[in-house]
């Protein structure tokens, strides 16, 4: 072997190692949370001998226990919904608006425009009060609209959605033109089908910024009848936070339906995180 | 605006950009301008009892919130917060995005397992690290043959939620790495070799100038997000927690009052004091920007 060939099959090896070190490090907690779910509390927090396997048989009926006794069904159900009038007018409202900035020429564009860029500049942590009092005043806490209600509309989306519509191709319109379609028909039927990419990024981002969201779900929605995932787990630990095994299924369950959607759409979510690089 | 009139093609963009606009700009209005006003507004009354309205009271609530130990020490607890989330969160990512840019087997086993933290909901995330941390019943513990108290010790408990946040960030940081370690041309790095670079001097020399904005983008959105951050605090250090006080973010401190103990005025006035705080850093990155990042 020569040496070359020597330093590349070394270099390679520490590649591997530190490879599989920070796979591990990245494993142990969702495996230690999956081993502690199939236990029974007994086992969980039982010392002297410590077990890392369930000892007992492998309790699979905790799963079971908690989806019951914590009402998953509904919890899943709100989620689901949050998460599809989110993604819903995130994607209908910025592609709208993203077209318009990107393609138009109105009076005020730029004035509007940097309203939008600004929106982006400050803490969200600032809108929240006045948010929860206007949810309130309408009657819609412990609602699915009170949930949606600060994602109605998104600079970010916006953004995004105006750069992805500025680099399609100038003649775009003039053909569309030339065919006779008006301004919402070439948007409907030509320009917008050409940035799906885009609008799957902010799908994406939009389904996934809601999905782990905390504070809002629990200000906004503090029975666990109306309340999100997220904030459901919060309310569990508040109340049963001692029983181990019923806690790690929990949060098992909260979790596992995003991870299979991610392992599906892979590539999706890979480059809908990199494109858009919103802030999460 | 002009008088000049318009030219029926010019109308016509003009009413359609207008009708797009319309709906995301009255959402800005209602559901993000106004609220900053009133939040700044409500930062200067005292918040009514039921029914009653706001007392405007001046500088009051902000006179409590700076003159308040509190309000500092979550400040400082959100500062080294960040110290520990940002630099470590990146410099690994950057380590694991780089190795995998090699030629590897199971490369996409590896991105994979590396992005899954960030499909997770934190709250679940945060769930099963205080059960790790546990003091009695935890793995680490017990595995390690320690008994630390890992996040009710006010010494260790600040390092312990950063690891939490370095663990949790990585996949995201190393996925935006990716993609701008892809934008570098393969030309700058075949020359290197021919004239015999080693690899860390070429990371040194080509990765790190030309990654830089790459690298500036994360460094300002992770700082931000540090600067923010709530649900992990929330979820693993309890109201009881002895640790809290020297832990709790400037968010945390924020929703106490303004949400559990309904004090809204003086949590109006915290999160003032906060995006004031941002403001700055921005600021400064902003500075900064100009002389440290590299662009071609």
């Amino acid at each position: 072997m020569d040496s070359m060939s020597k330093r590349y099959a070394v270099n390679k090896f520490f590649t591997y190692i530190v490879l599989i070190v920070m796979a591990v490090i990245m494993l142990v907690p969702f495996v230690w949370m999956i081993l502690t779910a199939l236990k029974t509390n007994q086992e969980a927090i039982s010392v002297n001998p410590f077990y890392i396997l369930p000892h007992n048989g492998w309790h699979w009926s905790n799963f079971a226990t908690v989806w019951k006794s914590y009402n998953f069904i509904t919890l899943y159900k709100n989620t689901i919904l949050f998460i599809l009038f989110r993604v819903i007018c995130a994607c209908l409202t910025a592609t709208m608006a993203g077209y318009a900035f990107g393609r138009l020429e109105f009076p005020g564009k730029k004035l509007m425009f940097s309203l939008v860029l600004i929106q982006m500049m400050i803490p969200s942590q600032i809108f929240i009060i006045p948010q929860y009092l206007m949810v309130s005043k309408l009657h819609l806490l412990n609602t699915t609209a009170g949930l949606v209600f600060p994602g109605l509309v998104t600079a970010f989306g916006t953004y995004l959605l105006k750069t992805s519509y500025q680099g399609l191709p100038k003649d775009l319109e003039e053909a569309a033109a030339i065919d006779g379609c008006n301004i919402g028909q070439t948007f409907l039927f030509i320009m917008l089908p050409l940035t799906r990419s885009a609008m799957i990024s902010l799908g994406i981002f939009t389904a996934l910024f809601a999905f782990k969201d905390l504070m809002w779900p629990m200000i906004v929605c503090s029975s666990a009848e109306t309340t999100s995932l997220s904030a459901g787990l919060a309310k569990m630990q508040g109340q049963y936070g001692n029983d181990y095994p019923a806690m790690m299924a929990s949060a098992v369950l909260a979790i596992v339906p995003m991870i299979v959607i991610y392992i599906i759409f892979q590539k999706q979510f890979v480059e809908g995180i990199a494109t858009s690089g919103g802030k999460l | 605006m002009g008088k000049k009139k318009m030219t029926p093609s010019q109308k016509r963009q003009a009413i359609w950009g207008w009708l797009f606009i319309t709906p995301t700009m009255l959402g800005l209005i209602i559901l993000n301008f106004y609220p900053a006003v009133n939040t700044v507004y409500q930062a200067f009354c005292k918040t009514g009892d039921f029914g009653k309205g706001n007392v405007f009271v001046g500088f009051k609530n902000f006179q409590s919130v700076l003159t308040s130990g509190e309000t500092w020490q979550s400040l400082w607890n959100t500062v080294k917060y960040a110290i520990i989330e940002v630099p470590l969160g990146i410099v690994i990512a950057l380590v694991l995005a780089v190795l995998l840019q090699k030629k590897l087997a199971g490369k996409t086993i590896f991105r994979t397992l590396f992005f899954l933290p960030m499909v997770c909901a934190p709250a679940a995330v945060a769930m099963v690290w205080k059960w790790l941390y546990n003091q009695q019943f935890g793995l680490l513990n017990n595995l390690l043959n320690t008994d630390i108290a890992w996040i009710s010790d006010p010494d260790i408990a600040w390092i312990s939620v950063g690891i939490i946040g370095v663990w949790s960030i990585i996949g995201y940081n190393m996925v935006l790495f990716i993609a701008g370690l892809q934008e570098i041309p393969k030309d700058y790095y075949e020359a290197a070799e021919i004239d015999g670079a080693s690899g860390l001097n070429q990371f040194f020399n080509i990765t790190v100038p030309l990654l830089s904005p790459t690298t500036f983008f994360i460094v300002q959105t992770r700082i931000i997000g540090a600067l923010t951050v709530f649900d992990l605090m929330f979820m693993v250090m309890d109201k009881t927690n002895l640790a809290l006080n020297k832990t709790q973010s400037i968010v945390y401190l924020f929703y106490t009052y303004a949400f559990t103990n309904s004090n809204r005025g003086y949590g109006a006035a915290i999160v003032v004091v906060l995006v004031v705080f941002i403001m700055i850093v921005t600021f400064i990155l902003q500075k900064l920007e100009k002389k440290l990042v590299f662009y071609n």
